[in-house]
């Protein structure tokens, strides 16, 4: 309706652009749509419906939970659980802390080589760390640490640097300086100071955390490289796993895909809104 | 107390745990890995040093060269498409999610970038769910269209399975580029386009005229993501085809042979110095992808702009 009060008189041209508009913006909503959905409403059939019937929702007759059973008994994916939000929440915080120290010290002091050592810290921006896979697994077991849980979160800490310190340094340098001068006359320390700039560019820190967390939860490489022992699988490695060893059994496939998917999907749909902002964010700069 | 100014410590205290375990854990093992594909396992689990033979062995040798240069040529190929399908598509996108005639704008992008944020081990197991024949899900599909003879088990031809992944793998990624272009058109001034209305320029005309030509910084960033993106790439045909990225190596790009080569798998021994060399192939790809945007791209643009 407001389009039509702004702008007055289009007609049927502007009406056919509309319509056009929406009509392939929900088409293509449909096809990001379609696959998750079909396999959601399939988990919770039987398998003759998931074959006979898979676009209906499951009914009274149809409904049947014994994929979940065989996911709860086939797998320890509490366990799995366990491990990735162990992994994610230590490299992220230790990313957010390093990171936001190293970038305060980059916009804040002039020193010699400030502009060399923040391009030294951007490579990684562009080369995958991937590509240092042979030597990072030799490390690993020269240092004992391959099917533990500190060999992801070193490698993880170590991949989401680059872009944090990228974007958090853009960041603290439009801090006013007045503030940090005004603290220091106080008599703060330096350390009080990047304690006290910190809540400032908290949109910032939320944006990069974004970025951390979603590549290190969905890793395959890493968790299959270096720590594929079942006390350390992460949900991806462990789902990887087990659907490849169930995978004639759509029920348990079925069933398993939705139980990886739906805390991603319901954490996203909440937090989509600072999600997306935060990534248009980012591009802006 | 001393007169000179202290050494400022705080300095290197805020820089230090960033620049150690960066250096540690990137930095290092990337060199590391580069000095170690000139090595090759010699005596008593030594390694000896053999300077290029194995960037001349895995380019000539006719027990590695076919199998780089068809893990090459398919991974040009999964970049083509995401060149020419995702990132087009996701400049539609932007384009209609910047319209002003465009309403649930923010239901819309939270719906359009759902795939991108779920992992690729659970994309790649979904889309061989959907396109198993023993489904039925592709042919009914096709069967909306009438086009039912035209079904194929679009996974297991040599023909079709590496362009088949390449479309889920921009079906899960659309999001980046289309978020990157929404962000820049939303960026770009209302008054220039306002103008160009006044004069009378349709949409068609003032998006290619007007909004496009502001946004090719924004093309370059897509284009080289993707890029690095593309021949970074391994879950998808991992999870899918498994380590033999089969059918008949036909899916095969630069991260399964890497990971083939340095693992191993049931019938071929772990080889890490071989596999550091085709890492270092991977290394100078990306390296030249990146520093041609770096020179080529942003010169030029830079040039427009003066």
């Amino acid at each position: 309706m407001t389009a039509r009060a702004r702008l007055p008189g289009k007609g049927w041209g502007h009406w056919a652009q509309v319509v056009a508009t929406h009509a392939v913006l929900l088409a293509y909503a449909a096809v990001a749509l379609f696959p998750v959905v079909l396999v959601v409403i399939n988990s919770f059939k039987s398998r003759r419906a998931i074959f006979g019937s898979p676009y209906d929702l499951p009914n009274a007759e149809t409904f049947s939970l014994v994929g979940y059973q065989t996911v709860f008994s086939g797998a320890r994916f509490d366990l799995y659980f366990l491990n990735s939000l162990i992994v994610t929440g230590v490299s992220l915080a230790a990313v957010l802390l390093f990171a936001s120290m190293a970038a305060h010290a980059l916009a804040e002091y002039r020193f010699r080589g400030n502009a060399l050592l923040g391009l030294y810290l951007a490579v990684g921006i562009m080369i995958p760390i991937r590509l240092g896979t042979v030597s990072i697994l030799r490390m690993m077991v020269a240092l004992g640490l391959t099917d533990t849980l500190w060999s992801l979160i070193l490698v993880y800490t170590a991949q989401g640097l680059p872009l944090a310190v990228f974007i958090l340094t853009a960041f603290m340098r439009q801090v006013p300086g007045d503030l940090k001068d005004a603290a220091r006359i106080d008599g703060a320390s330096e350390y009080r100071i990047y304690r006290l700039i910190l809540p400032l560019v908290r949109p910032a820190l939320g944006t990069v955390a974004v970025f951390t967390m979603i590549p290190i939860w969905n890793d395959l490489w890493f968790p299959l490289v270096l720590a594929s022992g079942e006390r350390t699988k992460t949900v991806i490695l462990g789902a990887q796993i087990f659907l490849g060893q169930y995978v004639n059994d759509w029920n348990a496939v079925l069933a398993s895909l939705t139980l990886a998917m739906v805390p991603i999907i319901v954490l996203y749909v909440i937090f989509s809104r600072q999600l997306i902002r935060g990534l248009t964010q980012g591009a802006v700069k | 107390m001393n007169k000179r100014k202290p050494f400022p410590w705080h300095v290197v205290v805020f820089l230090a745990p960033a620049t150690i375990v960066y250096t540690a854990f990137m930095i290092f093992p990337l060199l590391d890995s580069l000095r170690f594909s000139t090595f090759a396992p010699g005596p008593d689990r030594t390694f000896t040093f053999v300077g290029l033979a194995n960037y001349q062995r895995l380019t000539s040798d006719p027990n590695w060269a076919p199998f780089l240069w068809n893990a090459i040529k398919n991974n040009f190929l999964f970049f083509a498409v995401h060149m020419l399908v995702q990132n087009p598509l996701g400049l539609l996108l932007a384009a209609l999610l910047s319209s002003q005639i465009t309403r649930f704008k923010a239901l819309f992008r939270t719906v359009l970038f759902l795939p991108t944020v779920l992992s690729v081990v659970l994309i790649g197991f979904i889309w061989r769910l959907i396109l198993s024949p023993i489904w039925g899900i592709s042919g009914d599909f096709l069967g909306l269209f009438g086009l039912e003879h035209l079904n194929r088990p679009w996974l297991g031809l040599e023909s079709t399975a590496l362009v088949t992944l390449s479309l889920v793998s921009v079906w899960q990624w659309v999001g980046i580029p289309m978020l990157l272009f929404l962000a820049a058109l939303v960026g770009i001034p209302d008054e220039l386009i306002e103008a160009a209305r006044v004069d009378g320029a349709n949409a068609w005309r003032v998006f290619w005229g007007i909004r496009f030509p502001l946004i090719l910084p924004t093309v370059g960033i897509v284009g080289v993501l993707t890029f690095v993106g593309n021949f970074n790439a391994f879950d998808l045909i991992y999870t899918t085809q498994r380590a033999t990225a089969g059918p008949n190596y036909a899916t095969d790009i630069l991260g399964t042979f890497f990971f083939r080569t340095f693992f191993g798998m049931q019938l071929q021994a772990a080889n890490p110095t071989m596999g550091a060399t085709i890492a270092g192939i991977m290394f100078l790809i990306i390296l030249a992808g990146v520093l041609l945007y770096l020179f080529a791209y942003q010169m030029r643009l830079q040039r427009i702009e003066l």
